[in-house]
């Protein structure tokens, strides 16, 4: 035994040298799903693996660019960006970084199983042009590749095929692939424990190429240890019992309870993520109507209606309790293409909404469904309740009809609603994202519309996607600002407002709030 | 007897059957884990890839027999959500919910049966009012606030408990326990109490209902004639014939708490098989859902064949009308 303490006074005396232990206990209602850094483009995944793997380009504080594995990035030829690769890096269990591991990781993020296409869609190929120097030939010029190879993560090429997970794993395939479970990345903290659904636990990689960068040179956490907690009581209660030291998602109607208590803090800021209600604006006759033989949301002064029948600043206040950004248009300024002049909205003018809608032929307003999630975004089926009562002092007669997720998106992607809340958020960071997801016509092309359940087709609005997409500088900013004004005055949806995003975490913890709802913990303190 | 065993058994298999069939037919409303697995972003010809590579495109009668082909042979494939195998998900749960309500039903009977035999003893003692005043909050009060309740009281107020999760545990080969833990014991105290709280006031009411019933009857007087001392009248008569439905109760009610332990593993983010149930709910995931439903199906005819064993045991009656096979 004395032996044991001695062994145990020596070990302490020897690790007072390095980093002094900080352990970090945090929780979130969800769990990943997988440690696949390809399989699943979902926040909960990312905000685990992030912390593991490193992309050639990070992000800063304020979600900007940093070099990550790569040094430095240009675009050579209008097809081509070159990434010059950081030397002397290694993986996790000590193979060493390569050009060949970024090739094989971006066309593993093009596989078919991969569910990142988003961020490699332009990309025809990744070839080795120098050994530590990458060219990304794209099939067309793409002005916003680094923004989106910002959220690819590099793997060993050496590894994966040791453990035969050369590509994402596939739900189909019998046995469970290696990387469900494992992971072997170069980042700031490497995988000790993974027991799904019940704690996660990573420690510091002190050899990390980015200690020394000025921003986390004070991030002194050695150990994080995540426990998913579904149960939001249970959450919060874990919090203010000292079990926990941080929560990511704590819910609305606790924050003041948390604000006042000892020890607590709470960190707020917005979230790239806007809340809208789109609409049916191709049919004839509207599915969920009391209109027969004509569809009232194709007559723009029915959308200016419903639009200035809302008291925005009444859900701000009441609904949302001050944590929302009120907004006239469908991305926040931190997404590139963003304009202050564009951001404006119809007032809210209730004599006037009802002599629009008289004009329009509705003098005693209509019946019509709203379907709206109840549990995806902060507070949605209030936001509704909200909505159905103002609208009724207009007279349009809505009938609420709120769903959880699982059935609400199945619903809408049926392209089986009249008008519905969404929430949209943007991980490129940039407009075109937006712009190409949920106003493009649907014309079958790779991202075309494929969240434009409402069918909105503007041919103006589609050549200024076209242009988006194929041309860069100024030509670009043109075709975003004016498509932002065809948003405003077209009024393809009605905007609500962009998201905040609390944190809650107790008074010793700290950490940057980011608007990707993600924490790097690289960047934490502990005290 | 070997002959009652293979009739119940060869009864249950169409109790299995008819509850993979509802369950399975139920699945087509819980949504769609196609639309959850692609995520934000995908095409037409992503998604009709990946329906045909999950069979969602075939019909549901040949689903169906795939899935029962399957189940019969143990494999049940990969979670939708997890992309783990089902059946080792389920492994990994079972023990956390085996031990949560083998403690809930145990703490049931040891302070459920003596309370019932002393309110029924003592009917108009002041501690047996208080007894039957407190089994109406545990038969009333739902069981997520009762949790949240004694979370409130013994882990934010108090500290003496921790709020979630299972502790530290010790693995025994596939078997993982919390019982050989400091931290795991600590973690199973709240969480058993919440799920066995209800079965606790249930046993007590029916041990004194039928201890009163008991009491009154002809043999309990003739024992007290006999000079029997109170002890003995009490618990080796009484008691003894009061077991019968006890046993039928606790038997049926070991099942539910088995299958309904879901909101007690909700609240207390405990890691057994309702949590995972609850979370694959979320996700849709079918292979999941129906294995889980499966196994809880196959749980409770096991408790029923037990208890009906357990009959015989205690109740002699059944073996000699069972020898004269007449009534």
């Amino acid at each position: 035994m004395r032996k044991l303490l001695m062994a145990a006074a020596l070990g302490l005396a020897l690790g007072a040298g390095m980093v002094e232990a900080r352990t970090v206990r945090w929780s979130a209602s969800g769990d990943p799903n997988t440690m696949d850094p390809h399989s699943q483009n979902l926040g909960t995944v990312t905000m685990v693996l992030q912390q593991i793997y490193d992309p050639l380009i990070q992000r800063t504080q304020d979600l900007g660019l940093a070099p990550g594995l790569a040094t430095r990035w240009e675009q050579v030829e209008p097809n081509r960006w070159r990434f010059w690769l950081r030397e002397g890096v290694k993986f996790h269990e000590g193979q060493d970084f390569t050009a060949e591991d970024v090739v094989f990781s971006i066309t593993r993020a093009q596989a078919p199983t991969s569910n990142y296409g988003i961020f490699v869609d332009t990309i025809d190929r990744a070839v080795q042009a120098e050994p530590f120097v990458v060219d990304v030939i794209t099939r067309v010029p793409d002005p916003i590749l680094p923004n989106k190879i910002a959220s690819v993560f590099i793997m060993s090429r050496a590894w994966s095929e040791q453990h035969n997970a050369t590509r994402p794993q596939n739900t189909r395939a019998r046995e469970e692939m290696h990387t469900v479970r494992a992971t072997n990345g170069t980042g700031a903290f490497r995988l000790q424990t993974r027991e799904p659904d019940v704690r996660t636990i990573l420690v510091r990689n002190n050899d990390w190429w980015g200690w020394q960068e000025p921003a986390s040179r004070e991030g002194n956490v050695t150990e994080i240890i995540y426990r998913p907690i579904s149960s939001d009581a249970t959450r919060i209660a874990a919090l203010l019992s000292g079990e926990i030291d941080f929560v990511l998602d704590p819910p609305l109607q606790d924050l003041n309870r948390l604000r006042a208590a000892q020890g607590i803090r709470v960190l707020e800021g917005p979230e790239v993520r806007t809340i809208f209600l789109a609409m049916d604006v191709h049919r004839d006759e509207l599915l969920y109507s009391d209109v027969r033989g004509r569809n009232p949301l194709r007559d723009l002064r029915v959308r200016q209606a419903l639009y200035q029948a809302i008291d925005i600043q009444a859900i701000h206040r009441t609904t949302m309790r001050g944590q929302s950004v009120v907004t006239g248009t469908f991305f926040p300024p931190q997404v590139n293409g963003y304009v202050q002049e564009e951001d404006v909205r119809l007032p809210y003018d209730q004599a006037r909404a009802r002599a629009l809608l008289a004009e329009a032929g509705y003098p005693n307003g209509f019946g019509i469904t709203l379907d709206c999630p109840n549990n995806r975004y902060i507070n949605d089926e209030q936001i509704c309740q909200a909505i159905v009562a103002m609208w009724a002092r207009v007279g349009v007669r809505a009938q609420l009809n709120a769903m959880p997720l699982n059935l609400f998106f199945p619903k809408i992607q049926r392209d089986d609603s009249s008008i519905y809340l969404l929430g949209w958020g943007v991980p490129t960071l940039d407009a075109l994202y937006s712009f190409q997801s949920l106003l493009r016509s649907r014309d079958g092309g790779q991202g075309n519309g494929i969240w434009n359940y409402g069918r909105y087709s503007n041919p103006r609005m589609d050549q200024l996607i076209d242009i988006m997409v194929n041309q860069s500088g100024e030509a670009r900013n043109n075709a975003i600002r004016e498509a932002l004004r065809i948003y405003r005055e077209d009024v393809p949806h009605i905007p609500l407002h962009h998201q905040m995003i609390p944190w809650a975490m107790r008074s010793n913890f700290q950490i940057p709030h980011m608007a990707n709802n993600q924490p790097y913990f690289r960047w934490a303190r502990m005290n | 007897m070997f002959a009652f065993i293979v009739s119940r058994i060869l009864q249950a298999l169409p109790v299995l059957l008819s509850v993979a069939l509802i369950s399975f037919a139920m699945f087509a409303y819980v949504g769609d884990p196609v639309a959850i697995m692609l995520g934000q972003d995908y095409t037409q010809a992503q998604r009709d890839a990946l329906v045909a590579e999950l069979g969602l495109d075939r019909p549901f009668w040949v689903q169906f027999a795939t899935f029962i082909g399957n189940a019969a042979q143990g494999e049940f494939g990969l979670s939708y959500r997890l992309s783990r195998p089902v059946a080792d998900l389920i492994a990994e749960r079972a023990p956390a919910t085996l031990e949560l309500a083998f403690t809930a039903a145990v703490l049931a009977l040891l302070v459920g049966v003596p309370m019932g035999v002393y309110t029924g003893l003592y009917r108009n003692s002041w501690l047996s009012r208080f007894f039957l005043t407190f089994s109406l909050i545990g038969v009333s009060l739902p069981t997520f606030l009762i949790g949240i309740l004694l979370i409130l009281v013994f882990a934010v107020w108090l500290g003496w408990l921790p709020s979630f999760g299972r502790g530290d545990t010790v693995r025994l080969g596939a078997w993982t326990t919390g019982f050989l833990t400091v931290s795991g014991l600590k973690a199973l105290v709240l969480p058993a109490i919440t799920l066995g709280l209800f079965q606790l006031t249930l046993i007590m009411r029916l041990v004194r209902a039928e201890m009163l019933e008991v009491l009154r009857a002809d043999y309990i007087k003739f024992a007290r004639a006999r000079g029997l001392p109170n002890r003995a009248v009490h618990f080796g008569h009484a008691l003894k014939n009061t077991l019968v439905p006890v046993i039928t109760i606790v038997g049926l009610q070991l099942g539910a708490i088995i299958a309904f332990a879901i909101v007690t593993e909700t609240v207390f983010q405990w890691p057994g098989m309702g949590l995972l149930f609850i979370q694959s709910v979320g996700a849709a995931d079918i292979p999941v859902m129906s294995a889980y439903l499966l196994l809880i199906s196959l749980v409770f005819v096991t408790i029923n064949l037990i208890v009906d064993l357990l009959y015989y045991a205690v109740d002699p009656r059944l073996r000699i009308g069972r020898g004269k096979g007449g009534h």
